[in-house]
């Protein structure tokens, strides 16, 4: 089959997108243009409000009640989708247009079979025989390199894991070979190893199968791995587009800037070059102002020039010739304008040791009634959520602790602040042992030194309460305070080091952003001016330009305080920014430990090797050498006998990490390895992420 | 929002942030124009509750008093009253009656179900917070009662212990208690698992403070409308256990007891059952189209 790559597969014109609720109209989407050419991977970048599912929904013709075209033409294959009939447009739903959500599990019906799923598309949409449909299902199981097909048809999805199902979804998607392949997210729920591995699917798959992409994401680093060209989306509207290449090098939009000032880079640095997050909000679709509708958080915002009329996109020539941009100043602007704003700040001193956790063991005892247990008598069960833990903290340094979901690290913070014990081993905070102290039986001081940020800003904070209540609490609690008056003086300067305006005193949660409630989270945290705080993925569930804004507020108030910092985060650039030292966990175990600078060169546990590579770089210029890691994470509750990375291992040296538990080898004074591959071999690996010259990466932060 | 805000600016003012509660809950309230249902259910509540707070400025006659027996509405008696809905047997006004009768029942199903909340939401709390032993042994008792048909139960105590007003809210509260507490616990066990629990729990508040302060005010919603929808029960009950002859003693006027009194004469003078069951079923309709409009808009927001 010869693909035409010129063949125009989507064309969009001047769409305006509208929601019709109580409130009146909702302007979702406006004046959006796109046109995808066969073969083709197109990217829709932007945070959550921007309506890039909006865009997705139209082109499936999928509005739900409230929404509407209001303006414009969506055209597939020449054709214009709104003269369509409805049985026009559900033969090309699935058929010709396919589209993978974020939630796999979600997306598959818990009750039915792969295989029914799978050949259920084929028989409905092309007739096939049961037999036939199964067949090519099996094949495309195969081409979404999922290993043992056959055994995978016949499993439920909550049988298998969260990458697997989102194989599967893909590879229903593709089965009917469509035209055009809509991607809302597709990565966002799993971890970064199993994102990878997707990516690198993704990628292969449209080359293979000529099928064009619309790919949604709100992650900058994945889109220069899968997209052709991008578009960045503002408040309903591209702000630029073009080229991957054009965009990443030579990005003209002020919203574009503020993007990837907000990404922790690689020669991004939480003192020296701290992150800069864009001042404001998202605009509300209601009240968007007149012209730009970045202007207010604009730092080059000039009256009567940027809200002025409604502002259309212009060319900006050069190299891609269609690369536009949302933007009438867009020749004076320079990308450095952001950059140079930055002021560095001082780095803290970091004085004794603070935390020791030495042999940490814990697990959860589960008790089997199954007839099968009661026969063997193996009726109580151990989930190994942590194992041989072993790592200090000084104070004012941050450690982070980074690790793919079901690595223990949440179970970790949990014991440091009581809410569970230590099996076995100790924790000793400042020299006491607080493993197997629950919280109930902590001391009121013991308490306030030890303090916790959440990671759902939803869930942080109590609906029913006003933040000047929540924070206010903290401080009675904790003694700092007795008089109301005075109480609320700090509650007040706590507001203002958050940088929160003051009338949020007031304020009921949900009447905050989800940034926001983060800061208050952070706030109640430091309230009690604890020594060290643990932060549980802080920032993994905002916005890029929210989590910019709350990482520096996280970091002003680790400075003020001079606390230590346990951050704990799958999310090794943000980890790499801000933490002095790292602490890389995998299957309740540490694989590696060492400064922030020795984690991230060789030599290398091969797990924080695969990490490292699945990380994905908002950088053109930096090289970065593939490891797509296979299978999946095993049971913690039957965890393998030997190394627990051993059946992921891509350097895998026998049948001893299989057997054995490997040695903790120390590379540096604190930096160890547990890896049965001796040291000199593991330093001779070629460093996984290389950064471009020194001159040159100099001249560019200039 | 706007006064708020300068309050903040200038000094402050202690009393505002209970202000500021009761001001968001009639705001909460004013939300419910937006259910037509619910507004429906709220004029016939109303309606009820002034009709019973005005009843002697209302009633045309002494509910007590004897007239001429068994007159049919709109009749005139020979010394020319006019009695819009009738009389009863013994010659009481029933009008009058209807109206004073509000009285009770607005008293008492309130009362009984309020003081079944307040066992429900102890035992809901304790039985979910605490787990464990609180948690199997609450439960079982609550399975235990929950498993007699309410009105056994009901017959079974004010049978054996006597009619009279707290007797009836007692078991009242015990053949719906179980049933709260099972609502609460389960909003409890979802509550308990939020991260601002796992905050105050490692601020070291006490259990008291996170069973009343952070768990409690979070379950309000559910709460609410299984309250108003429990009122509408209870004001069933209510009439029933009077019917059944286990209601307050006589004279005073009592829905369901004067449907029982009527009864024999149901087929000759139909209005003397009719009129009272009309009563209650429209002060229960109301607390249903209440409840349903408290949920619709719990729903939207």
């Amino acid at each position: 089959m010869t693909i035409d790559y010129n063949e125009t597969v989507l064309e969009i014109e001047g769409l305006c997108l509208s929601y019709f609720i109580r409130a009146g109209e909702v302007p979702a989407v406006v004046d959006f243009d796109l046109k995808l050419h066969r073969g083709e991977a197109v990217g829709l970048v932007g945070e959550s409000g921007c309506g890039k599912s909006t865009v997705a929904n139209a082109i499936m013709q999928y509005m739900g009640n409230t929404g509407a075209i209001v303006k414009g033409k969506v055209k597939f294959m020449g054709n214009d989708m709104s003269e369509m009939s409805g049985e026009q447009i559900r033969q090309i739903r699935g058929k010709e247009i396919a589209m993978v959500y974020q939630e796999p599990m979600a997306a598959l019906n818990p009750s039915l079979s792969i295989a029914t799923q799978m050949t259920e598309v084929l028989v409905f949409h092309e007739g096939a025989a049961i037999h036939d449909a199964y067949e090519r299902s099996l094949n495309m199981l195969r081409d979404v390199h999922i290993p043992d097909p056959e055994r995978l048809m016949e499993s439920y999805p909550h049988q298998i894991s969260g990458g697997q199902q989102q194989r599967v979804v893909i590879a229903m998607a593709l089965l009917l070979n469509p035209s055009l392949l809509l991607l809302d997210e597709p990565t966002t729920a799993l971890d970064v190893t199993v994102e990878a591995g997707i990516v690198e699917l993704i990628a292969e798959l449209s080359s293979k199968f000529g099928t064009s992409l619309l790919y949604i994401s709100h992650n900058l680093g994945l889109m220069l791995e899968v997209c052709d060209r991008i578009a960045v989306m503002y408040s309903g509207e591209v702000v630029e587009e073009g080229s991957v290449e054009s965009i990443f090098s030579n990005p003209k939009h002020p919203y574009t800037h503020g993007l990837f000032g907000c990404i922790p880079m690689l020669h991004t640095d939480k003192n020296a070059h701290p992150l800069v997050a864009i001042p404001g909000q998202l605009p509300l679709p209601h009240e968007r102002p007149q012209g730009c509708y970045f202007g207010p958080r604009c730092h080059s915002f000039k009256g009567a020039v940027c809200d002025a009329e409604e502002i259309s996109m212009s060319k900006i020539g050069g190299e891609d010739r269609n690369h536009r941009v949302r933007c009438p100043r867009w020749e004076e602007i320079k990308k450095d304008d952001s950059i140079n704003r930055v002021v560095a700040k001082k780095p803290i001193d970091t004085g004794s040791t603070v935390l020791e956790v030495e042999n940490m063991q814990k697990y959860y005892v589960m008790h089997d009634n199954s007839l099968g247990a009661l026969m063997t008598g193996k009726r109580v069960k151990y989930v190994k959520a942590n194992e041989q833990i072993n790592f200090r903290a000084a104070q004012g340094e941050t450690v982070a602790i980074v690790g793919e979901s079901g690595c223990g690290k949440s179970t970790f913070a949990k014991v440091l602040v009581g809410l569970e014990t230590v099996t076995k081993g100790e924790v000793r905070l400042e020299g006491v042992d607080i493993g197997s102290m629950p919280v109930k039986s902590r001391s009121p001081e013991l308490l306030s030194s030890l303090q916790m940020i959440f990671q759902n800003p939803n869930d942080t904070l109590n609906p029913s309460l006003s933040v000047g209540m929540q924070i206010g609490r903290v401080i009675k609690r904790f003694g700092l305070e007795s008089d109301p008056a005075k109480i609320k003086d700090r509650v007040l300067q706590l507001l203002d080091s958050i940088k929160m305006p003051r009338d949020s005193y007031f304020r009921m949660p949900r009447q905050l952003s989800g940034g926001q409630k983060q800061r208050v989270g952070i706030a109640r945290a430091f309230a009690g001016q604890p020594k060290t705080v643990i932060a549980d993925e802080p920032i993994s569930a905002l916005d890029v330009s929210v989590a910019a804004a709350v990482t520096e507020v996280l970091m002003d108030m680790q400075r003020n305080y001079a606390t230590t910092l346990l951050f704990i985060s799958h999310d090794l650039s943000t980890v790499r920014y801000l933490s002095d030292r790292i602490v890389v966990m995998y299957l309740g175990q540490i694989m590696e430990r060492g400064t922030t600078s020795e984690v991230f060169s060789p030599p290398y546990h091969p797990y924080t090797e695969a990490l490292l590579s699945a990380v994905p770089i908002a950088d053109l210029s930096v090289e970065k050498r593939r490891i797509v890691l296979e299978g999946t994470l095993p049971s913690p509750l039957d965890p393998p006998r030997g190394c627990p990375f051993s059946t992921r291992c891509f350097r895998k040296v026998g049948n001893i990490c299989d057997e054995e538990l490997p040695p903790v080898q120390f590379a540096a004074d604190r930096h160890a390895i547990a890896c049965h591959i001796p040291l000199e071999e593991l330093e001779a690996v070629e460093p996984v992420i290389k950064l471009p010259d020194r001159d040159e990466n100099v001249h560019r932060d200039v | 929002m706007k006064k708020n805000n300068e309050n903040l600016s200038g000094k402050i003012v202690p009393a505002s942030s209970v202000g500021l509660a009761f001001k968001r809950a009639v705001k909460s309230f004013a939300l419910l124009k937006e259910s037509r249902i619910g507004m429906a259910g709220l004029f016939l509540v109303v309606l009820w509750i002034l009709i019973a707070i005005f009843a002697p400025l209302i009633a045309p006659y002494d509910p007590l008093a004897n007239f001429q027996p068994f007159l049919k509405p709109g009749m005139v008696d020979s010394k020319g009253n006019l009695f819009l809905l009738g009389t009863d047997q013994i010659g009481r006004d029933m009008l009058s009656r209807l109206i004073f009768g509000a009285r009770r029942v607005l008293i008492f199903a309130p009362l009984a179900t309020f003081s079944a909340y307040l066992v429900g939401i102890v035992m809901g709390l304790l039985a979910g917070y605490r787990g464990g032993w609180w948690d199997i042994v609450l439960t079982r008792v609550g399975d235990v009662i929950l498993s007699f048909p309410p009105i056994v139960l009901y017959i079974v105590i004010i049978g054996v212990v006597g009619a009279t007003a707290i007797n009836i809210v007692a078991a009242i509260i015990l053949a719906s208690g179980p049933g709260i507490m099972r609502i609460v616990r389960g909003l409890v066990l979802d509550i308990r698992t939020r991260e601002y629990i796992a905050a105050a729990e490692t601020r070291g508040e006490s259990d008291l403070f996170i069973m009343l302060v952070e768990i409690l005010p979070n379950a309000r919603g559910p709460l609410i409308v299984d309250a108003c929808l429990r009122l509408g029960f209870v004001t069933i009950t209510i009439g029933i256990l009077a019917f059944l002859g286990l209601g307050l003693p006589p004279p005073e006027p009592d829905w369901g007891g004067m449907v029982n009194e009527a009864r024999v004469f149901a087929l000759a003078f139909p209005h003397m059952t009719l009129f009272p069951c009309i009563a209650i079923s429209s002060l229960v309709l109301g607390f249903n189209l209440l409840a349903d409009g408290l949920r619709e808009i719990s729903l939207r927001d």
